[in-house]
């Protein structure tokens, strides 16, 4: 038998997707994931992952959107075209705040967004655990879904569905690896 | 100690009536989308608005073909219904945010049921409002200018004006309210993807989603986006109005030179929106047998937002006299003299019963628990929040320093038709969006009823 590209259990509460992850961790599997239909909480930390570092990424793009509109003020008004306007400086940074303060803020949204699309790989159309027929897509409803992914070192198909049977999964289903040529 | 064991069998209400399943969340909204008929008032429904929406088409039309002479601005009434108009929708707009942004950072988990309709709605508002900016400038092809675009003058636009800082305010809001409500969106949509029967649905609902999985490692980066984006949009949808009353406020005109300005707009801003919220909610409950999930408790903790906001906008315009008295300027004095006594009492004494009269209904119970009630304070006060703006718009302009300048402004019936038209476009839209869109949150609905708290058969099991 071919080595599945990953292997799936459901369970029946997100109370018993956390359990089967404190254990799935504890017995020292790496690529796995729990599929849930909202974010279930205390699973990062019964997964074992660390804190995303997405605050970093929204802050860089807070400091740019500052730095833009901070840049755009200065130069169009006190450099290209300076005008005297109602006898106020060139450079009259108070009433360049509110510019500044929503570019900030449109900067730090922006890069939440495309940050989490690029940590999450986003947009991604084709992905080899939707080769999944019957569990992965219980996921999105009400499925809590743990999957053990054969590139793990510790993999082997008899020993994860051994794994899985013991953690008291409802259901098991194994996911082809994909054909050579079947990408879109 | 026996005292607080008597408190933790306090139950709290439960956010979502009877205690339902996560497939039922899921089948309930998901079959709002999925089915192959709208119910029966949709299609007359969306037929009334799409027309007025082309009465906003031929009126936009007529004006760009004849200029805004058409429109009853005159001096000394240079502002008319365009600022008024503007105003008005981009206040309905932050209630959604409110709920979406604010709720969320205090941790209201009751907002879940409505919040992706409130800011759809706030989307849609925003809509409205920018019509009104792009189209009253008068030149609309060179509307650009407002952008610091390069552009054949050489010249770049004046940041020190509050009309631009208005413009960056605006626009800001509405990309990052169309972030953060697309974000919301994703896992819902991955939902509806998941459950496509047809081919064409799959694959539309399937690029949206955007190849979402749902697994805790996608979670964990997407719980911390949603919330950087409330930190940041609490922070915007305060600033957004106060920007916009800065339009004002920066002025050296008698009744809008004023610091109270900021925080009296934005809350006349949630206090109208949440109004609008109110209206929308008790007719999308209605039509779609949402009462278990949009309860009896939410239109409750609405009409308890609008009796608080009700009360700060109440106050904001009775200090008004109190400042304008005390400042022993004589120019301000008349005007508010002018504003509930002069030519445009009329205005004034209706946006005051709508804002301050009518919310005090709310104090009692019978009220708070009443439809009828509910939707009928809810359209008054949007009333008097459009008649809000037009008294601060038009009766400082109307009667300024010099006497001999002194007008009345009357509107055309193409001011009149242009802000009905907005109505087609918002309705129109939220139409639009009940029908393809899932109109609560699945997943955060979800994430709140008991059995998602992974401690609750622990509990059970203690207790």
């Amino acid at each position: 038998m071919a080595k599945p590209y990953c292997i799936l259990a459901s369970f029946d509460s997100p109370a018993a997707l956390i359990q089967a992850a404190e254990k799935t961790r504890d017995a020292g599997y790496k690529h796995f994931d729990c599929y849930s239909p909202f974010p279930i909480h205390g699973m990062d930390a019964a997964m074992g992952l660390k804190r995303s570092p997405l605050g970093l990424i929204a802050a860089g793009g807070a400091f740019g959107g500052l730095a833009t509109a901070a840049l755009m003020q200065w130069w169009m008004s006190a450099v290209d075209y300076p005008l005297v306007l109602s006898g106020k400086p060139f450079f009259s940074y108070q009433a360049f705040v509110p510019i500044a303060f929503e570019l900030t803020i449109l900067g730090a949204a922006l890069a939440a967004v495309f940050g989490m699309f690029a940590l999450n790989q986003m947009p991604q159309y084709h992905h080899p655990v939707f080769e999944s027929d019957k569990l992965l897509k219980t996921s999105s409803d009400n499925g809590f879904v743990l999957a053990i992914e054969s590139s793990d070192p510790a993999f082997s198909t008899d020993g994860v569905e051994q794994f899985m049977k013991d953690l008291g999964a409802a259901q098991i289903e194994h996911v082809a690896q994909e054909e050579e040529g079947e990408h879109v | 100690m026996s005292s607080l064991q008597g408190l933790s069998k306090v139950k709290e209400k439960p956010l979502i009536e009877g205690n339902p399943s996560f497939q039922w969340i899921t089948e309930k909204i998901s079959a709002i989308v999925e089915a192959n008929r709208a119910p029966k008032y949709w299609l007359p429904a969306l037929g009334f608005f799409s027309s007025l929406l082309l009465v906003l088409g031929g009126s936009v039309g007529y004006l760009l073909w004849e200029g805004v002479g058409i429109w009853g601005v005159q001096v000394p009434n240079a502002w008319g219904w365009a600022i008024i108009n503007f105003v008005f929708w981009v206040g309905i707009g932050h209630a959604g945010t409110l709920i979406s942004a604010i709720l969320f950072l205090f941790r209201q988990k009751w907002r879940t049921s409505i919040n992706r309709s409130a800011e759809a709605m706030t989307l849609f508002a925003v809509m409205c409002a920018l019509v009104f900016p792009a189209i009253h400038v008068g030149r609309v092809w060179v509307v650009y200018w407002m952008f610091p675009l390069p552009n054949q003058m050489q010249m770049w636009p004046n940041f020190r004006s509050p009309l631009l800082w208005d413009v960056f305010a605006v626009n800001v809001y509405f990309m990052v309210s169309l972030l953060f409500w697309y974000v919301g969106l994703i896992p819902d949509l991955a939902t509806l993807r998941d459950r496509a029967t047809s081919k064409i649905k799959q694959v539309v609902y399937g690029v949206f989603a955007l190849g979402w999985k749902g697994g805790n490692r996608q979670w964990k980066h997407y719980e911390l986006a949603y919330l950087l984006l409330a930190g940041v949009a609490t922070p915007l949808v305060l600033s957004v109005h106060s920007v916009v009353s800065f339009d004002f406020a920066v002025s050296q005109v008698p009744g809008w030179h004023t610091t109270i300005f900021p925080p009296y707009f934005v809350a006349g801003a949630i206090f109208s929106g949440f109004a609008m919220v109110l209206t929308l909610m008790i007719l999308v409950r209605k039509i779609y047998n949402l009462e278990s999930i949009i309860t009896m408790g939410h239109l409750d903790k609405i009409t308890k937002v609008l009796l608080a906001t009700g009360l700060m906008v109440g106050y904001a315009y009775t200090i008004e006299f109190f400042t304008a008295w005390y400042s022993g300027n004589e120019y301000e004095s008349f005007i508010f003299k002018a504003r509930a006594m002069g030519p445009y009492a009329w205005a004034y004494w209706i946006m005051f019963s709508c804002n301050v009269f009518v919310p005090q209904i709310f104090w009692f119970k019978a009220a708070r628990k009443s439809i009828p009630i509910m939707f009928v304070a809810s359209i008054l006060i949007n009333i008097g929040m459009w008649f809000e703006r037009f008294v601060i718009v038009i009766t400082s302009l109307a009667q300024d320093y010099l006497p001999s300048s002194w007008g009345y402004f009357k509107p055309t019936i193409w001011d009149i038709l242009t802000f009905v038209g907005t109505f087609g476009l918002f309705f129109t839209m939220f139409l639009l969006f009940l029908r393809f869109v899932p109109m609560v949150a699945m997943s955060e609905v979800k994430g709140v009823l008991p059995a998602a708290d992974p401690h609750h058969h622990e509990e059970e099991n203690h207790g």
